[in-house]
């Protein structure tokens, strides 16, 4: 009180009548507080726990085999290089024309004609997050009455950016229980069932909780489908060169549809694949019928972007230009998301091995089958909750194993837990109990 | 424009044997769908995977951000004596960007801490950073900051602080109108809208005399409904530069209390104005000491010229502490599905200047030079119109604050002194001051004089 008054003096002799008479309560108060994310929140407990076994196989950031966060040494160099020499303006609207081009040519084709016929609207954009936002925000304003298809089940934050981008969700079968793989039929059904020009969302690689992703078989059969029925196909590439360990190779669903004519949508992210994570750097384009339609969307993707941030970041922006536009950064950048992906298939290999020879009741080829980050266990909600409680061991409700947080100090301990809260036989089999958990 | 391929699929298997044959279905059924009687003559493609038609055909070609397009024209014009007094972003004497000695330090200080990694931010950003902020607007001893009543969460910016804040209110705010002042920021209006709020305005600008319009402000916020959002410029008002002074500041605040409306701040020029931190920020520190309600929006884009780093934050002072930590939650729920958590580098930045008595020492000094220099811009413009005798009062020039000043000049005077003397600005009128020299004001004062005395 006497700070307060000492700091105001004379102002607040008059108005403190005025502010205590109008300002009896909060006009916030009656905000009920959030839920916690059911995936950050996962790495919030376990920073609070004090167990010395305790392992975070929760958010799905990469751990190397000490299970310490990585930073690539390419982009380490390229940070060398950037630091000092910069001026920090303001970037463009659509971010870096760099990194945008480098991008492209990525998941498009080193040698891709769409980008020779300027036919890809791109911006920059904040990560997956931030690239999933804009495309869906620009859905909703151009195509108001659409709605989105998502896979059953999907990371949980598309959701809420359609959700908040105002698109209604519908939905298409994808995972299988029963078999922990993809529900083929189901999704392909589904596909032939919607309404002709729907949009749907696709995991171009490592699938997203479930790890589950189509053969390139099933792909054109899925391209097929949706050129059949004129489906628009957004594409969510989050793990480009970490699944497979090729990047070329987990491009392979966009250039089947690319190959088929598809005019696609794509939403890149660099958080994992280069370790950027904190940087949000990524990017949004869709491929269009000419230049000057592209040179259209972009103009409209940029009306969005500009009352949401204004412009891009551009730290990251510039490692990724940096890595990318220089071949001997590009090539260590290889050979390091080469290792990520390599010791994750390993830890998967070894998991499974590590199940096996305990005798599980179970099978466990899934844990080798399914790709990327990401393992779907099968545990219910109730074997997670045991799995946290007495084993330290964290993960989402939905038994969705970040792969990432094993290693060979730790996927022993991982395997006899999971051994313990299974041994009855019974794990996750119908979709109710996949998708209630979050 | 070609017709859709509408593609025929009740004669043909879905089955294959081979992944060959799949791909000489679909060539057939590219020539299946051609024999369609409603397709023009001009339909076999010569390229059997011909694009299907955009779903995007129907848009038009956006026209470029009134301010931001500015530069881009500007980048456009060979002339070698363009001048870009378009957007606001500061320059030296030299006519070159600025990174400040400070930033550099901190930039080099994380370059060689290895131990630093890039994992994810929590949501709400960085906490030294958040922290740190509100001490910077609200004052260290600030009882709100004391008493565990303000939330602060890390955002892209003035712009994502806005717009977050916006959302927010738009969601969980019982009036959806917020009033902005006349003229503002191009760019609110936009932010406003799109987060879900209605765009209403309230008198600001006085024309005749280039300076504010008291009297209409506070008729126009009297007759506003009671909860309405009032957006404020902290200090340095955008574009016209004209800012109330501390008295009138303290009307406006009874006001607005009384009419129990809700005071958010756009502060995007903190210690640019006047070259003082605080002196800037008693705007801001006048509502929070009342005990009242409000949001603040910092940039560090200008101040700590961090501008392509996107670092800023949101503010909303609570009555309680119980309540800013629900409102804190809700903030989450609306970051989370637009970017999920802010980028690390510029916040790392501020943080590492922040905590560091000697560094921000060395900022506060750094910042007056780049407002004195803006100072001395206009007092050099002044008299450099004066000496011309150019026709008009353009003492605003020097009454007016920060980075920008109003000219009074129209569009048409605008348009006339890009086309012929090269230089760029917004068609408000609007010159930022920081990309004038002691060389250019010479030319500026040519350009304006001739607009000014070509209509007589």
């Amino acid at each position: 009180m006497a700070i307060r008054n000492s700091l105001n003096g004379q102002f607040l002799r008059r108005s403190s009548f005025a502010g205590a008479r109008f300002m009896s309560s909060s006009w916030f108060r009656s905000i009920e507080p959030a839920p916690k994310d059911p995936i950050l929140g996962v790495t919030e407990a376990f920073l609070a726990d004090q167990s010395p076994n305790k392992v975070n196989v929760g958010v799905g950031a990469y751990r190397d085999d000490n299970g310490k966060p990585v930073v690539l040494e390419c982009v380490r160099e390229a940070e060398r290089r950037i630091a000092g020499g910069q001026f920090m303006e303001y970037l463009p609207i659509g971010g870096s024309i760099k990194m945008v081009e480098e991008s492209l040519k990525l998941a498009y084709g080193d040698n891709s004609e769409f980008i020779k016929d300027k036919r890809i609207a791109a911006v920059q954009a904040l990560s997956g997050t931030g690239a999933c936002r804009l495309f869906a925000a620009f859905q909703q304003r151009f195509h108001p009455n659409s709605q989105i298809y998502i896979p059953v089940p999907t990371w949980a934050n598309h959701h809420n950016i359609w959700r908040d981008a105002g698109v209604p969700m519908k939905t298409f079968r994808y995972y299988h229980p029963e078999s922990k793989g993809l529900d083929f039929a189901g999704l392909m059904d589904d596909m032939k069932n919607a309404p002709d020009g729907s949009f749907f969302l696709l995991h171009a690689c490592a699938h997203n909780p479930t790890g589950v992703d189509p053969s390139e078989e099933q792909w054109r059969e899925i391209s097929f489908q949706i050129k059949a029925k004129g489906h628009f196909p957004f594409f969510d590439m989050a793990y480009q060169g970490f699944a497979s360990g090729d990047p070329e190779r987990d491009a392979k669903a966009i250039r089947i549809f690319l190959e088929d004519g598809h005019l696609i949508g794509l939403a890149q992210s660099y958080a994992k694949n280069m370790g950027l994570y904190g940087q949000r750097v990524g990017c949004l384009s869709v491929l269009c019928e000419d230049e000057k339609q592209a040179v259209a969307v972009k103009s409209q993707l940029q009306l969005i972007a500009r009352p949401m941030y204004s412009n891009p970041p551009l730290h990251g922006a510039l490692i990724v230009s940096t890595v990318l536009g220089d071949p001997e950064l590009k090539k260590l950048w290889l050979n390091e998301v080469k290792v990520m992906a390599d010791r994750i298939i390993g830890m998967r290999n070894s998991l499974r091995e590590n199940l096996e020879k305990r005798n599980s009741p179970l099978t466990w080829h899934h844990i080798t089958d399914q790709i990327g980050m990401f393992c779907y266990s099968g545990l219910t909600p109730e074997q997670v909750d045991r799995m946290t409680n007495e084993f330290h061991i964290y993960m989402t409700r939905n038994g969705r194993i970040s792969m990432a947080g094993i290693n060979t100090g730790n996927v022993g301990y991982v395997a006899d837990a999971i051994h313990e809260v299974t041994r009855s036989g019974y794990v996750a089999d119908d979709m109710d109990q996949v998708t209630k958990s979050y | 424009m070609r017709p859709p391929v509408i593609l025929k699929t009740t004669s043909i298997s879905v089955t294959y044997s081979s992944p060959c044959d799949r791909r000489l279905s679909t060539l057939a059924r590219h020539f299946v769908s051609v024999c369609d009687p409603m397709a023009s003559e001009d339909n076999i493609s010569a390229s059997p995977t011909a694009a299907s038609d955009s779903v995007f055909n129907h848009l038009l070609r956006a026209p470029e951000d009134p301010i931001l397009g500015v530069t881009v024209a500007y980048n456009k014009d060979p002339s070698p004596v363009k001048l870009n007094l378009g957007v606001g972003a500061y320059r030296t004497e030299e006519g070159k960007p600025l990174v400040l000695n400070v930033v550099r330090k901190v930039e080099q200080q994380l370059i060689n801490d290895l131990s630093r990694n890039k994992e994810y931010l929590p949501i709400v950003g960085l906490a030294d950073f958040n922290k740190l902020s509100a001490k910077l607007i609200f004052g260290a001893d600030s009882p709100a900051i004391q008493e565990n009543r303000v939330t602060t969460v890390q955002c892209l910016s003035g712009t994502g602080s806005l717009r977050v804040g916006g959302e927010f209110l738009a969601k969980h705010y019982h009036q959806r109108t917020i009033y902005l002042p006349t003229p503002t920021w191009g760019n609110h209006p936009k932010v406003f809208n799109l987060a879900g709020l209605s765009v209403e305005t309230y008198r600001y600008y006085a024309p005749a005399t280039r300076g504010l319009d008291f009297q209409g402000f506070l008729e126009d916020l009297g007759s506003a409904p009671s909860g309405s959002i009032v957006l404020l410029h902290a200090c340095a008002h955008n574009p016209t530069g004209v800012d109330p002074t501390l008295e009138q500041w303290e009307q406006i605040r009874q006001l607005i209390r009384s009419k129990a409306l809700l005071p958010f701040f756009d502060s995007a020029y903190q210690g640019f104005a006047s070259g003082s931190l605080d002196a800037d920020a008693q705007p801001v520190r006048l509502f929070v000491a009342d005990g009242g309600e409000l949001l603040v929006a910092q940039s560090y884009a200008k101040n700590l010229g961090l501008y392509g780093e996107r670092v800023g934050a949101l503010s909303i002072v609570c009555k309680s502490a119980d309540v800013a930590s629900r409102v804190e939650s809700q903030l989450k729920l609306v970051i989370r599905p637009m970017y999920s958590n802010p980028p690390i580098h510029g916040a790392s930045i501020v943080a590492g200047i922040l905590k560091d008595g000697d560094l921000f020492n060395e900022w506060t000094i750094e910042l007056k030079a780049m407002a004195d220099r803006i100072i001395s811009m206009r007092q050099q413009l002044f008299d450099a119109l004066r000496s011309r005798e150019t026709p008009g009062d353009w003492s605003h020039i020097i009454k007016q604050i920060g980075m920008f000043t109003f000219t009074g000049l129209n569009a048409e005077q605008v348009s006339f002194m890009t086309n012929e003397y090269h230089i760029y600005m917004t068609s408000d009128g609007r010159i930022s001051m920081a990309g004038l020299s002691s060389k250019t004001v010479p030319h500026l004062a040519d350009a304006i004089h001739a607009a000014v005395t070509r209509a007589l």
